[in-house]
């Protein structure tokens, strides 16, 4: 605790050959898969990489890269806002809480895939087909664990604040914000890795441009390297947010959170969904 | 100057009464001890002199500028370290951060936290350190009056006595009004100057003792007896009879 923030940094790098081993550890399987299968099934790790190398040369991966981040952090910034007004609502009363949690539990339960075809039939193959795919699927989580936040909010601190007589800023963010991170933060999490998977989805089946659309056309070729060379740009994008974003955050919060119940237990992002 | 002055004080929470007519009153620089069983409305006395709380009826009037709890639960943040719980009433005071922190680390060494203390997290804490982060959190605003939510209860006996007599300490060197709620006769003995015992729910002033005694002479011997001959007085008997085996 009383290292130094440069010390830290370099401590979480060095920390890396760890996860660098176990990819390795992966790509050495991958390669027995290949040499088993054939190219047909599974090509090589390193004509994977040529695949996607030769794409980005011909200006195909950067713009469908943008294409999919946007497509994904629109609908989940869009998700967040949602989900955040109306958890926080279903947090501090108990009549919102009875109204909006069945209709959470509801669009939990409806399969993104199924969410995928009826935006397409409602916006046609555009982008905002896929960003309300996300909003949709994302939302309740979102608003479950902003509920659930602003529900367990701790009446002593708040009265402790109060007898200190705190201004409202200082309630806020020195009291209400951090609790509701605790609870938000694996929501937020969850959400945002859920929304990349879902946004490469609703990508290939709306022909909407973005990586899922690069996939659709790999598909039709028949070309499997391609396809695969598409799966290692949007998996580098999901482990670029998850260890340069998230794991930071993630530590940053375990500091205090160590001993309270559930930590240690916010990593996994991997909620599937479809 | 003032000390605290309550008069006809009536509180109820919907149908239930909680407070029925009572008066106390407190010069300044004494300990005063409201005394009685669990749910007599002790808290609720202290909440509405501290302000949280409007009286139904009754007056409350004191001079004090900076009224102060230190509660049962320390009610630390947990998502900040000793040095910031500290600093913490400092800054809802707009005081600037650095010299927040240095008055932090001067409190710690009053309450008897070492240094290194600070950078721990409350859950780093034992429940008696944490209780010291909770008073030096209180005296960091500079108080003139100390309203104490019965703040030893939850500390075993070894514990509870080094923080009743650091308490008593502090009180006499800063030289603070204190407003003390508790369960425990013994404690109320052994801290108080002047003590009101109140009734069950709803809570009314059963009797009031002053215990002239300095703080120097009071001790185990002087604690039993006196304890002894509070109940030897029937109505406060009556009043704490409950917690009495």
């Amino acid at each position: 605790m009383t290292r130094s923030r440069a010390g830290r940094i370099l401590d979480y790098v060095w920390g890396g050959w760890g996860a660098g081993a176990s990819l390795l550890l992966l790509t050495a399987l991958w390669e027995a898969g290949h040499g088993a299968y054939g190219t047909l099934v599974l090509p090589s790790p390193r004509d994977t990489v040529a695949a996607l190398w030769g794409m980005a040369e011909a200006g195909k991966v950067l713009p469908a890269v943008l294409e999919t981040s946007r497509n994904a952090l629109g609908g989940f910034l869009a998700a967040t806002l949602a989900g955040g007004v109306l958890g926080a609502a279903a947090g501090a009363s108990d009549m919102m809480r009875r109204l909006l949690q069945p209709i959470a539990t509801l669009l939990l339960g409806i399969p993104a895939i199924a969410w995928v075809v009826l935006s397409l039939l409602w916006f046609g193959g555009t982008g905002l087909a896929v960003v309300f795919t996300v909003l949709v699927s994302t939302a309740p989580l979102i608003f479950a664990g902003t509920a659930q936040g602003v529900r367990t909010l701790d009446g002593s601190l708040r009265r402790m604040a109060l007898s200190f007589r705190v201004p409202a800023r200082v309630l806020l963010w020195d009291v209400y914000l951090p609790h509701m991170l605790s609870y938000l933060f694996p929501a937020l999490a969850a959400g945002l890795a859920l929304s990349w998977k879902v946004t490469v989805m609703a990508e290939l089946l709306s022909g909407a441009g973005g990586i899922g659309d690069g996939l659709a056309t790999a598909r039709v070729q028949v070309d499997t390297e391609k396809a695969m060379g598409w799966v290692l740009a949007v998996v580098g994008l999901l482990l670029a947010v998850e260890y340069l974003l998230l794991e930071p955050i993630r530590r940053h919060l375990q500091v205090w959170r160590r001993e309270m119940p559930g930590a240690g237990g916010t990593g996994g992002t991997g909620a599937g969904g479809f | 100057m003032p000390g605290l002055e309550i008069r006809g004080l009536s509180h109820a929470f919907g149908p239930q009464g909680v407070i029925e007519d009572l008066s106390f009153s407190l010069p300044r620089g004494e300990i005063g001890c409201l005394l009685g069983p669990s749910g007599c409305g002790k808290t609720t006395v202290l909440s509405m002199v501290g302000g949280l709380l409007a009286p139904a009826e009754g007056t409350i009037d004191h001079g004090f500028r900076h009224p102060v709890f230190v509660f049962q639960d320390p009610c630390l943040l947990p998502w900040r370290d000793a040095r910031d719980n500290i600093a913490f009433g400092l800054k809802a005071m707009g005081v600037g951060r650095r010299q927040r922190l240095e008055r932090a680390g001067r409190l710690m060494e009053v309450v008897g936290l070492a240094p290194e203390d600070g950078a721990k997290f409350p859950h780093e804490l034992s429940g008696g350190m944490r209780q010291r982060v909770a008073l030096a959190r209180a005296l960091a605003v500079e108080p003139d009056l100390l309203l104490l939510d019965e703040p030893f209860s939850a500390l075993d006996v070894g514990l509870r006595r080094q923080m009743q007599s650091l308490v008593r300490r502090l009180i006499a060197g800063r030289n603070l009004t204190a407003l003390l709620v508790t369960h425990d006769l013994a404690e109320a003995v052994r801290l108080a100057d002047r003590i009101l015992v109140l009734s069950p729910s709803p809570g009314r002033a059963a009797a009031l003792h002053r215990i002239p005694e300095p703080f120097a002479e009071r001790d185990d011997g002087f604690v039993h007896c006196m304890v002894n001959r509070l109940l030897a007085d029937p109505a406060t008997a009556e009043a704490l009879a409950v917690e009495l085996p």
